[in-house]
C-alpha cells in the first residue's frame, strides 16, 4: 500500500504542475484585433514585409527572421521554420501566415493550412528572377501591390545595374564559399546553393562547382578548387579568428587566395537570404572581390 | 506454470503492493495525466472549451471561436495524447520485454536491429526523397517517411532472426551479436547517406532523431490503432513465458515453456511495437529502458505486472514529458527526446541509488 499511496503522490504533483500551467495561461489570454496579424515564416519574408512597411501587422517570425535586427526582439519567435508547432503558432493568433515553402514539419503545415488561417506558400529560388517574384506575391497577399512593385522594380534595377558592372569583368576569378569549418575540415558552397547563386550574381565563377549542395570536403580537394578568393559568412559580430583559421587549412595554404590573403567574411543572411538585400549583397562581394588592395576585407 | 509464478513471487508479495493495487494507482496516473494533457497547450484553451468543441465538430456551432476550439482540442491536442500514450506504451513494452529476453538490464530495443533499420530507412527516404526516391515519396507523400520507417524497422529484424536462426534454433548469444552487427552495419549506411545530405535535409535528420510528437493527427492515431490493438492481446500472452525466461532458457524450456516460439514472438512483437512508435514520433529513446526498471524497483521482478505495469507508465511518461515540450519554449516546441531525458535521467539515477537495481541483484 505504500507503493501505491507513493504513486499517487506522484500523481498529485503532476497534477499541481499541470495546475500551475494552466493559471499562468489563463492570465496570458491574447484579444484579437481588428488589424491582420501576420506570421511570417523564413527569413527573406521578414525581411520583405518589413521593406513594405507591414511590420506592424507582423505578430511573430521565425527564428531564421535575423534581418532587421530588432524582428527577433520585437516580435514573438515560433521556432526554427522546420521545426513548427502547430498549436504554438495558433497561441500567437495570426490572421494570416506567409510562409517560406521551405516551412515544416509537413504534418505541421497541413494542419494549418485546414485551420481556417490564411496560408501562403512562398516559392524560394535564389536568383535574380526568384527575388522580385517573391516580393509581388508578398505585396499581392497583403494588398500592398503598388509598394511591393516599386520595391521588386529597384531590386530589379539593381540586378540589371549588376549585370553591367559583370559585364565590364575580363578575368573572373574564382571563389570558394566556405559556410563553416568543423574540425578542421571546412563546408564549402557547391552548385545548386543560395551561395553558388550569390557568388555567379557578383560575377566569381565557384570553384567548388563540382560539388553539389552544402558538402564538407577533405584538403586534398580544396587543393584542386585552388581559389582566388575565399568567401566565408558570420554570424552577428565579425570573427576575424574563424576567418583567419580559413586560409590556414592545409588545402587553402597554397591557394592564390592564401598568398594574396584574399578573404572576404560577409553576415549569412544578408549573402545567401536572397532577400531584398540580394543585388545590394552581390554587389558588395563583386566590389570586395575585385577590389585592387590584397588586404582582407570585410564587407558590411 | 501457475506453480512456478506463485512459488517465485510468494515470498517478494508479502512486501510488494498487490497487484491490483498498482495497476489501479498507475491507471489512475495516466487517466490524469492525459485529462492534462487535453486541458494544457500554448493557446490556453481549456478543457471548459470542450463542449463547444464537440458541437463544432458535430457541426452543430457557428463559425468563429468554437472553430478553432475544435481545431486544437480535436485535431491537435487529442491525438497528439493519444500518440504520445501509444508511443510510450510501445517502447516501455518493447524495453521490458528485451529486457526479459535477454536477461539484462541494459537490454534494449536497439539490440535486434530495429532502430537502427528504421532510422535508416527514415533517413534514406529525407535525404533519397527529392532525387532517386522522388517517385515512391511523392506517392505516399507525408506518409512516406512514417511507412518507410516501420517496414525498415521490421524488416531488419526479420532478417536478423533468419540469420541467427541455425537449423531452426534461435540462439539468443548468436542474436545478439548479429543484431549488434547488423545494427553497426544499417547505421554506417545511414551515416554514409547523412554526409551526402545537404544542410536542409541534415537538419531534418537531426530533428527526426530527437523525436517530436508535433505531426500527430487523426490519421497517425488510426494506423496506430491495429498495433495498439494486436500487441494488448499478444504481449500478455508471453508475460508468462518470460518470467520462465527470468531463471535462464534451458530451465525455461524444462518447465515446458515453448522457448523457441516464445524467442521469435517476442522479437517480432517488440521490432512491431517500436517500428510503429517510431514510425509516428522519430526516435525517442530512454523510455524503452528506463521505465522497466522503475516497474521493478516498485512492483519487483515479476512479468506479469512489470510488462503492462510499464505499458501503462510509459504511456503517462511520454504524455507529461509532452506536456513539456510543448510548454517550455512556447509558441516554439522542444523535441521530447531532449525532455525525457533532462527530466527522467536524474530522477532514474536517484531511484537507483536509493533502491539498488530492482530484480537484478
Amino acid at each position: 500500500m505504500r507503493e501505491a499511496r507513493r504513486l499517487l503522490f506522484i500523481a498529485l504533483s503532476f497534477a499541481a504542475t499541470g495546475l500551475g500551467c494552466l493559471h499562468v495561461l489563463a492570465a496570458a489570454e491574447e484579444n484579437a484585433a481588428a488589424t491582420p496579424r501576420i506570421l511570417s515564416i523564413g527569413g527573406d519574408i521578414t525581411e520583405i514585409l518589413y521593406d513594405l512597411g507591414q511590420q506592424d501587422k507582423i505578430v511573430a517570425v521565425d527564428t531564421t527572421s535575423l534581418y532587421p535586427a530588432n524582428a527577433l526582439k520585437d516580435k514573438k519567435a515560433v521556432g526554427y521554420m522546420r521545426a513548427l508547432s502547430a498549436e504554438g503558432v495558433l497561441s500567437v493568433n495570426p490572421t494570416m501566415i506567409i510562409a517560406s515553402e521551405q516551412a515544416g514539419p509537413p504534418e505541421v503545415v497541413t494542419a494549418l493550412k485546414s485551420s481556417g488561417i490564411t496560408y501562403v506558400d512562398i516559392s524560394d529560388k535564389p536568383s535574380a528572377v526568384g527575388v522580385p517574384e517573391k516580393i509581388r506575391h508578398v505585396g499581392r497577399v497583403i494588398g500592398a501591390e503598388a509598394a511591393a512593385d516599386a520595391l521588386a522594380k529597384k531590386v530589379e534595377s539593381q540586378f540589371a545595374a549588376l549585370e553591367t558592372e559583370r559585364k565590364h569583368i575580363k578575368t573572373p576569378k574564382r571563389a570558394v564559399f566556405i559556410l563553416a569549418i568543423v574540425n578542421g575540415r571546412a563546408t564549402v558552397g557547391g552548385s545548386g546553393t543560395a551561395a553558388d547563386a550569390i557568388l555567379r550574381l557578383a560575377g566569381v565563377e565557384n570553384a567548388a562547382a563540382a560539388v553539389s549542395g552544402y558538402k564538407p570536403v577533405s584538403d586534398e580537394q580544396l587543393t584542386e578548387f585552388a581559389p582566388d578568393v575565399v568567401v566565408t559568412m558570420s554570424r552577428g559580430g565579425s570573427d576575424q579568428h574563424k576567418a583567419a583559421q580559413a586560409l590556414t587549412l592545409p588545402g587553402l595554404s597554397q591557394s592564390p587566395a592564401a598568398k594574396t590573403n584574399k578573404i572576404i567574411e560577409m553576415d549569412g543572411l544578408y549573402v545567401l537570404g536572397f532577400g531584398p538585400r540580394a543585388p545590394a549583397a552581390a554587389h558588395d562581394l563583386m566590389k570586395a572581390i575585385y577590389a585592387e588592395a590584397g588586404q582582407a576585407a570585410t564587407a558590411p | 506454470m501457475t506453480t512456478l509464478d506463485e512459488t517465485r513471487f510468494a515470498a517478494q508479495s508479502a512486501v510488494r503492493p498487490k497487484r491490483g493495487n498498482v495497476f489501479i494507482a498507475l491507471s489512475l496516473l495516466l487517466a490524469v495525466i492525459a485529462v492534462f494533457s487535453l486541458a494544457i497547450g500554448p493557446t490556453g484553451i481549456s478543457l471548459q472549451a470542450l463542449p463547444r468543441a464537440i458541437a463544432a465538430a458535430l457541426g452543430y456551432a457557428p463559425e468563429g471561436t468554437a472553430e478553432r476550439d475544435r481545431l486544437v482540442l480535436i485535431d491537435l491536442r487529442m491525438p497528439r495524447t493519444l500518440l504520445a500514450a501509444f508511443v510510450g506504451a510501445a517502447l516501455a513494452t518493447a524495453g521490458a520485454m528485451m529486457q526479459g529476453l535477454f536477461r539484462n538490464p541494459l537490454a534494449d530495443p536497439g539490440l535486434i536491429g530495429v532502430s537502427a533499420g528504421a532510422a535508416l530507412a527514415a533517413v534514406a527516404t529525407i535525404v533519397l526523397g527529392n532525387t532517386v526516391g522522388a517517385p515512391i515519396v511523392s506517392l505516399l507523400g507525408i506518409y512516406a517517411l512514417p511507412v518507410a520507417a516501420f517496414f525498415g524497422g521490421l524488416i531488419t529484424t526479420i532478417g536478423l532472426v533468419a540469420i541467427a536462426a541455425r537449423r531452426g534454433q534461435l540462439a539468443i548469444g548468436t542474436l545478439l551479436l548479429a543484431g549488434i552487427a547488423v545494427g553497426a552495419f544499417a547505421s554506417s549506411i545511414s551515416g554514409f547517406l547523412a554526409y551526402a545530405s545537404d544542410d536542409r535535409e541534415l537538419r531534418d535528420l537531426t530533428l527526426w532523431s530527437m523525436g517530436s510528437l508535433s505531426g500527430a493527427s487523426w490519421q497517425k492515431v488510426l494506423a496506430v490503432l491495429p498495433f495498439a490493438i494486436a500487441l494488448t492481446f499478444l504481449v500478455p500472452r508471453l508475460t508468462r513465458a518470460l518470467n520462465g525466461f527470468l531463471l535462464g532458457e534451458a530451465e525455461a524450456l524444462h518447465l515446458g515453456i515453448d522457448t523457441e516460439r516464445t524467442k521469435r514472438l517476442t522479437v517480432v512483437t517488440t521490432a512491431t511495437a517500436v517500428g510503429a512508435a517510431v514510425a509516428v514520433a522519430g526516435v525517442i529513446g530512454f523510455v524503452g529502458l528506463v521505465v522497466p526498471h522503475v516497474m521493478r524497483l516498485i512492483s519487483g521482478p515479476d512479468n506479469r505486472v512489470v510488462i503492462p505495469g510499464s505499458a501503462l507508465l510509459g504511456a503517462a511518461l511520454v504524455i507529461f514529458a509532452d506536456i513539456v515540450a510543448r510548454m517550455a519554449v512556447r509558441p516554439a516546441e522542444l523535441p521530447i527526446g531532449i525532455v525525457l531525458a533532462l527530466v527522467g535521467a536524474p530522477v532514474f539515477l536517484h531511484l537507483v541509488l536509493k533502491r539498488g537495481v530492482g530484480g537484478w541483484e
